[in-house]
């Protein structure tokens, strides 16, 4: 792979594309049982979760039952199948984190399997604990006090006596805005939310999480911009929303996940951060990537590209649902398991490495504008111009800007194909970029006299 | 008459201006308000929703149109009203218990007002008795669930065996959606219909409230 003019500013963890690989990263982690993250070996992290069922009192036991199957296949099944390490992500469902005690009692239960394969089997491991940020169920949020606030910070706090090794979270700090905002594909109003509303929120969010676990002795692992750029992205993939404009969101997202690591968190991102490629060359830490090993849990345009500079390799979710081998979740952790095996083989050679990096890139990154933007070559020039700028804001800017161009220009060269419904909207999002103000403060008053101001608490954003 | 083809254009253009100008004068110039929904705003909306269909546009386009079908429609529903006429249905819509997602729901919503629907959206982490409770006050003729996680699918269910309980079962058509949900879920839980995209769950609700 060639990388095109433009040298990477001295600000970003990784500066030379040969240093962009899988496995390795700048500021490993170690964690849980034996884990290091991104010290040269890629490691496969699996999650699931239930099928239909309501959470209840009276479903409770088999819950439990559901929990515990789930985490005894993939742990023996990872044995089984040698790999260097596990990692366990537990996202809990909603209910689990307005309960916080019901959310722990799980957790115990998997780390206590973790334990014991650890102990009997030496597989190194660790758990990932991804409280829900609640706060989003009431509308507008508040994001700073109230019963969903508490019983979020109350789980941060169990954490690390229920078992978990990593804390995370997919924060929603300004998707109110955001939601309407890509269902319309208004740029402007996306750059607000990100930049100006979920900077702040951010900030404010992991300053606590990064608090409760410097009590508690674990890692504030990391974030994503799920709610923003990868509704965009599933959006787009079903003809929702131009695939353009989903892949100028993920750019504009970077900033807004950047902010946790600015505050503390050490990685690795969320599997779900598809920006992690941009998290990793800024801030050098681990990231986990997910693709088409996601595919259980929804459908992508970047499914070998979003491996392509992965420390760990992940599943997104699936249910535990009985497939014609055996359930799902051991089957997303022998898919993971080989490719991880994969990439490790790749790795033994510097060069046999950038090969498969490569070929991941080079089979995704043509055919598709978010595919495109994760080119590593394309990450270590626009990850370089947003840094030039000092504010979230003025960040975020910069960064739908400088994806609009590579964009455009990558088309206007027949690099990347878009079919003309798409093409079109680069110059109508073009028209949105261009009237950003530089100054964030216009942005702010002019927001807070459109309808958009009714979706939002300025207070919440201490604004 | 020639003028009021200038309705679809600005409705296709999504150019709620124009629609709003020329609304106001064909009115003042007595045209039939009816005539005006049924000869060029719906099938200004069913072309859109056709080049939907087709991939040749997307929801922002099909959102631009129907807020200027919707302006539009803010002049004319009173004189239909004073009519006695009725609203082409009225949807209760909302997101299930226990589950935050509405992007789809809010889509879903934007889409039936935009098709001449009154739509009193109830928002997120919905139960099943403020679905009941808000379709018999506001007489909907449609019951809307979406639900995005597979333990809040659940309810939906709920929603249906309370109706039956309360003996409004027939007075009210239940439609579902949402990515885990699928037409055999529908089947089996009874609802009246499924959609998994908001232009076809335009199209459903048509059909359920003149069948």
């Amino acid at each position: 792979m060639t990388s095109p003019a433009g040298a990477p500013a001295a600000t970003l963890a990784i500066t030379s594309l040969d240093d962009f690989i899988f496995g390795r990263a700048p500021h490993p982690v170690r964690c849980g049982r034996g884990m290091e993250i991104g010290a040269g070996t890629v490691i496969p992290e699996i999650n699931f979760t239930l099928p239909p069922i309501a959470i209840a009192e009276d479903t409770w036991p088999e819950i439990r039952r559901q929990y515990a199957e789930m985490i005894e296949g993939v742990c023996r099944r990872a044995m089984e199948l040698e790999v260097p390490a596990l990692l366990v992500e537990f996202e809990t469902l909603p209910p689990m984190t307005e309960n916080p005690a019901w959310g722990a009692e799980i957790c115990k239960l998997l780390s206590n399997t973790l334990g014991t394969y650890h102990a009997k089997h030496g597989l190194r491991n660790a758990l990932r604990l991804t409280p829900n940020d609640t706060r989003e169920f009431q509308r507008p949020p508040l994001l700073r006090r109230g019963k969903y606030w508490e019983g979020m910070l109350e789980l941060f706090a169990r954490a690390a006596e229920a078992g978990a090794d990593l804390l995370a979270i997919e924060s929603t700090g300004g998707k109110e805005v955001s939601d309407e905002a890509l269902t319309s594909a208004d740029l402007r109003a996306v750059v607000f939310a990100l930049g100006v509303l979920g900077a702040r929120d951010m900030a404010f969010l992991w300053k606590q999480i990064v608090a409760a676990c410097r009590a508690s002795g674990i890692g504030p692992s990391g974030d994503t911009a799920c709610g923003f750029a990868n509704t965009a992205m599933v959006l787009a993939g079903q003809k929702f929303i131009p695939k353009v404009f989903a892949a100028v969101v993920r750019v504009a997202a970077v900033p807004r996940s950047l902010v946790a690591y600015e505050v503390g968190a050490v990685g690795p991102s969320k599997d779900c951060a598809y920006e992690g490629p941009y998290i990793k060359a800024i801030a050098g830490v681990p990231i986990s990537m997910e693709g088409r090993t996601a595919a259980c849990a929804h459908l992508s345009s970047v499914g070998n590209i979003s491996q392509a500079v992965c420390d760990c390799w992940s599943n997104e979710s699936v249910q535990n649902v009985r497939l014609l081998s055996t359930n799902a979740p051991t089957v997303s952790l022998e898919q993971l398991a080989y490719d991880c095996r994969l990439m490790n083989t790749a790795a033994r050679s510097a060069e046999d490495a950038r090969r498969l990096r490569d070929w991941l890139t080079e089979s995704d990154a043509p055919r598709d504008p978010h595919a495109w933007v994760l080119r590593p070559d394309v990450v270590l020039r626009l990850a370089a111009e947003i840094m030039e700028e000092e504010t979230p804001y003025r960040r975020t800017r910069r960064a739908a800007l400088a994806a609009l161009e590579e964009l455009a220009r990558a088309h206007g060269a027949g690099e990347l194909r878009l079919p003309p419904q798409e093409a079109r909207w680069l110059d109508t999002l073009r028209r949105q970029a261009d009237t950003l103000p530089e100054d964030e403060s216009a942005l702010l008053a002019e927001m807070l006299d459109s309808p958009a101001a009714s979706k939002f608490l300025p207070a919440e954003y201490g604004l | 008459m020639s003028d009021c083809s200038k309705l679809t254009e600005a409705i296709l253009n999504g150019d709620a201006k124009a629609s709003v100008a020329i609304t106001k004068e064909a009115l003042d110039k007595k045209t039939d308000p009816q005539e005006l929904v049924s000869k060029y705003m719906i099938p200004a909306m069913d072309e859109m929703g056709k080049r939907f269909e087709t991939g040749d546009c997307f929801v922002p386009e099909l959102l631009i149109s129907a807020r200027a079908m919707k302006a539009s429609l803010e002049l004319i529903r009173p004189l239909l009203a004073a009519r006695g006429a009725e609203p082409v249905g009225r949807v209760v819509i909302g997101t299930m218990k226990g589950d935050l997602h509405d992007i789809g729901k809010n889509l879903v919503a934007s889409m039936l007002e935009g098709a001449g629907f009154e739509v009193i959206d109830l928002g997120v982490d919905v139960g099943p008795g403020l679905f009941i409770a808000e379709a018999q006050a506001k007489k909907a003729d449609l019951i809307a669930l979406s639900a995005l996680l597979t333990t809040t699918m659940p309810h939906m269910r709920a929603v249906i065996e309370e109706l039956k309980k309360a003996g409004a079962r027939d007075r009210f058509k239940v439609i579902v959606g949402g990515a885990p949900v699928t037409q055999r879920y529908a089947d089996e839980i009874g609802a009246d219909g499924y959609s998994d995209n908001a232009n076809g769950a335009v199209g459903l609700a048509r059909r359920l409230v003149t069948a």
